[in-house]
Order: structure tokens, then sequence, then C-alpha cells
């Protein structure tokens, strides 16, 4: 044995290179968080409108960043909502209790939280009002204030009716979740018609209602009752995705699965004891196998269901609505915010950013697109504070994890452009349906945006 | 992803796990490989006889990884899909093959410290 094999092999040797090996290893995690930027000082006041995914996740970058700034989180909402675990919960695969935390679990010591809610917003005076009375001057404003469900926008619909007469509302929380599972479980055991529409509004996750028209199918599947059953999806234009390619994809899943695909159809109103949903069908032009063309002039389709997932219009809350912050040409019954779309801040006070569904973009009303909204946000706040000019821009970027049985997913990511951007390219194909795509939904997706919230993703 | 970063995969983990059970399974794990190293170092030698019985265990820890997966992520065998899922499921396989034998190799040498 020579020396050196000596001294390896000596247990004392050993226990030193362990110890050693330790130590080198806390020493490179301390260098690590040297390294992080050094916090801006400042004394400027920031309010921040919301406290879903995009309001958190942003208070805990900023009380990093910024050294002395008064932050101030206005949100009434007691309850944190992972709004993506919904699906889940609606499809029997978790409980209510899921989706749900305390808002006050995720903020940081470094801000304050108003517990009420936004009442006025005044971007000229730079005042945020809320319900109580109290008055917030800003200096920066992030709008963070998520949609509003206009449940109104259902004729004869109001949320009490979820969870009889096989009516469901995935969208509504998590315990109307919940208590669509359990229809939508009653209604799989029976087979029957399913009802499954969007509506013609700019969406939050656009992707959630298909995913759940594939669940619905694949319990009737698994069941035995698909053969006697149909499933209907009434699409508001005509198409199935925004994204073109991904369109085409889901159609023909859509054919492969026995869907009735119908298009151009917007849902009116329901009535509930007669389980019938009516929808206005703008005109369409059919093509005759003779190469001529019939004119179908716009009506109203009233269709008998069994069971029913109901999806109101979506808009901006009221608030913003009447602050004079929305977009001036487009999307004038929604009052979308106008923000640049790469830079997110506000084209009329360039003091305020928006941040998650309730800007004007083309694409991204997602927990994914929140993930990427933050650092663009963060970076031109910061900038400006520090008397630089930000960098950081939004591609547009989108994820949704498009559920295609359980067990199975597409995990598609697109941009502005219509551009398929997969996060690993060769690895995992954005349009095969795949197991690991599943995976990351049911097991990767919480954690990822729980640590979003504590600003680490 | 924005950025898959260390930091990012561990706050993940830590989130999936709990942080508690997280790191206590990290250390566990890394308790298994020194103890691991620590014999083959105090024997000087990989002991074939041990090896082989631990290897008996593989197939068993094989299927033990496997079968925790599917029911923790509500998934079935006729799920995968694509090579990426053959990969994933092989690697889960390997893994907790590799995993059981190194514990059981170790286990060994420790409780019976003369018998190689």
């Amino acid at each position: 044995m020579t020396e050196l094999e000596r001294i390896a092999a000596s247990r004392r040797a050993f226990l030193g290179m362990a110890g050693g090996a330790a130590a080198a290893l806390s020493l490179t995690a301390g260098a690590a968080r040297a390294q992080s930027r050094p916090a801006v000082k400042t004394k400027a006041r920031i309010v921040i409108v919301g406290s879903g995914a995009g309001g958190t996740g942003m208070v805990n970058r900023l009380v990093d960043r910024l050294e002395g700034a008064e932050i101030t989180l206005v949100d009434g909402r007691k309850q944190h909502l992972y709004q993506p675990g919904f699906t889940l919960i609606a499809a029997g695969l978790k409980p209510a209790s899921y989706s749900v935390s305390g808002t006050g679990d995720w903020l940081p010591s470094g801000a304050k939280w108003v517990q009420e809610y936004a009442a006025g917003i005044d971007p000229v005076a730079q005042i945020v009002t809320t319900t109580g009375g109290t008055k917030l001057p800003y200096d920066y404003l992030i709008v963070a204030t998520g949609l509003s469900l206009d449940w109104g926008g259902v004729e004869g619909f109001s949320l009490d009716m979820v969870g009889r007469n096989g009516i469901g509302a995935v969208y509504a929380g998590p315990d109307y979740a919940a208590a669509t599972w359990k229809e939508m479980d009653d209604f799989t055991s029976r087979g029957g018609v399913g009802l499954f529409s969007r509506p013609a509004t700019e969406m939050k996750c656009a992707g959630a209602p298909l995913k759940y028209t594939f669940i619905v199918d694949d319990y009737l599947r698994r069941k035995g009752t698909r053969e006697k059953s149909q499933v209907i999806y009434a699409s508001n234009n005509k198409a199935l995705f925004s994204v073109p390619i991904v369109s085409e994809k889901l159609k023909l899943l859509f054919v492969d699965r026995g869907v009735d695909t119908r298009y151009d159809h917007v849902l009116k109103g329901i009535d509930a004891s007669a389980k019938t949903a009516t929808f206005k069908v703008a005109a369409q032009e059919v093509a005759n196998p003779d190469g001529s063309k019939t004119q179908i002039p716009a009506r109203e389709e009233t269709i008998a269901f069994d069971f029913m997932n109901v999806i109101p219009p979506m808009r901006a809350p009221q608030v913003v609505r009447e602050s004079g912050l929305s977009h001036s040409t487009k999307w004038l019954d929604q009052g979308w915010i106008e923000v640049d779309t790469a830079t997110l801040r506000h084209v009329r006070y360039p003091n305020i950013f928006g941040l998650g569904d309730i800007n004007g973009v083309p694409k991204g009303k997602t927990a994914a697109s929140v993930k990427w909204h933050i650092p663009v946000v963060e970076d031109h706040l910061v900038a400006d504070i520090a008397g630089s000019v930000g960098t950081a821009t939004f591609n547009g970027y989108t994820s949704c994890p498009m559920i295609t049985r359980i067990g199975r997913a597409m995990l598609v990511e697109f941009d502005y452009k219509d551009n398929l951007v997969p996060s690993f390219p060769g690895v995992i194909a954005p349009l095969e349906e795949l197991w690991i795509s599943w995976l990351m939904k049911e097991v990767a997706l919480k954690p990822t945006y729980n640590a979003m919230l504590r600003g680490k993703a | 992803m924005k950025e898959l970063t260390l930091e990012t995969l561990i706050a993940v983990f830590e989130e999936i796990y709990g942080r508690g059970l997280f790191w206590t399974l990290v250390v566990l794990a890394g308790l298994i490989t020194l103890g691991f190293a620590y014999v083959l170092i105090r024997d000087h030698q990989l002991s074939a006889r041990r090896l082989v019985n631990a290897e008996i265990f593989a197939p068993l820890g094989a299927v033990g990884a496997v079968l925790f997966v599917l029911w923790f992520t509500n998934s079935k065998l006729g799920d995968i899909g694509g090579p990426i899922d053959w990969i994933i499921f092989a690697g889960i396989a390997i893994a907790g093959a590799g995993g059981l034998t190194i514990f059981m190799y170790t286990l060994q040498s420790i409780l019976w410290p003369k018998k190689s």
C-alpha cells in the first residue's frame, strides 16, 4: 500500500474528508448568497393592489430588492387560492383544501398588508382608496387585482345552483369545484349529455374548459358509460384554442374522443330546472358537397344537458374599470388595463404597472405568465427607483398543461406570436400526450407556484 | 419555466415534501451514502457476497419506487406515452433498485462487520 492509499483508507482521513466537503459546501452556499444584488435604498411608497399570485410574488421580491421602501399590499381577501388546483379538485383528485391557504402566510414582514379591498384608484392624484376609506398615496402602483367572474352574464344562473341538477362551476372557487366533482361523479356513473363551453371574453386559463371536457370523457370511459353518453363542447368562435397549431391538435383529439364540437356558440343563459342551456350562435356559412354555400343566419340554440360546467364572461374588476386605467380602444366591454405588452408599464401613467390577469395583453392570463410578469415589473420598477433604465421584457409566455385524461397531458407553452416555446425542447414534446407532462401538473406545479409566491422562482 | 437553477429546484422540492421532510430525506440519503463509503473504506474492498445478498432486494426497490410514484400521482402503467416517459419510468425503477441495494449492503456491513 502506498502512503497516499494509506491516508485515504484510514477512518480518520475519511471523517476529515467528509467534514471538509461539508464545510466547502456551506462556504459555497454562503458565497452564492453574498453575490446577490445589493438592495436599492429608497423612500418610495409602493402600493400593490391584489394579493393573488402576482401581488404576493411581487411583494416578496420587492422587500429583498429595496431597502427603506414603504410597500403596502391592499386586499381584503384572507384566503389565498391556488387556482390551477381547481381542475384537480373538480376531477375528484384533490380535496377543496388543496387550493386554500392564508394570504398572510405568504407575506413578508417588510411590507404592510391593508386588509380591505380597493374601492378607488386615482392615477392622477396617485391615491388608492380602500373600502374602509383609508387613503393610500403612492409613488408607484402595481395593479394585480386579477379579474372578475361575471356570473350575472349568464341569464338564469346563480352560484347557489352549483352542486344540484347536474350544474357545476369549476372556476367559482374550491368549494364550488368540489361540488362540481360531486355532480360530475354522479353524471359519469349514469351517463347522459355532458355540456361544456367557454365565454367570448378573454379568460383566465383558456385551456381549463377543454381539460375538464377531456377529464369527464375519461371518467365516462373508466366507468363504462361513454357509449351511452354524448360529450358536447361549444366553442365561442371557430377555433378551440388561440394558438392555431394547438387548436388543430385539439380538434384531432376531440375527433379521437368522439367529442361533438360546436363552433360560434356563446352561452346566453341556462334553465336549471329544465336542465337546458341557450347559446347565441353566430351566422355561419356551410359548404355543400356540390361546391355551393349555404348561409345560416344568426340564431339561438337550446341544448339539453345532464351535466354542465358553467363558465361566465370575465372582466376587469369594477374598481379598475372605473379608474381610467382600462384600454381605450380594445376590450371595451372587459376593461383590461392599457399596458405596454413588453414592459407591462401603463402606457399613460408610467408609474403604474400591471401584473397578471388584469393586463390588456393578447396572451397570458395564467399563473405561468405571472411568473414571467414578476421579474419584468420588478426590473423596471427597481431600475426607475435606482435612476437607471429597465431592460427586461415579457414575450407573452403562457403555459398550459393540457390534461387529456387522468394520467396524461400536453405541456403547451407559447408566446405572443403563437410560437411554441417548449421549456424542454427535444425532451418534452409540446403536442404529445405524455405522462411526464401530467406529473408536472400534478406534482411539480403547485410547489413551483408556491416557490413563486415566496419570490424564489 | 423561467429559469431552472439549483435554488429553484430546492425550493420546488421543499414545497413538494415540506421543508422538514425534504431535508430529512436529503440527510438520510446523505447518511446512507456516507455509510456506504465508510464501509468500503473500512473494509478496503467491495464484498461480492454482501453485494449479491443486497441485490436480491433490487427488484423490490424498483417495483416499490414505481408503485409509489404511480400511486402518488394518480397514474397507471398505461399512461406511459412517449420515449421521455419510458426514460423517467426506467430512471425511477433504477433509482429504487440502486437505492435499496446500497442501503442493504451498508446495513449488512454495519450489522455484521466480521462476516464477509
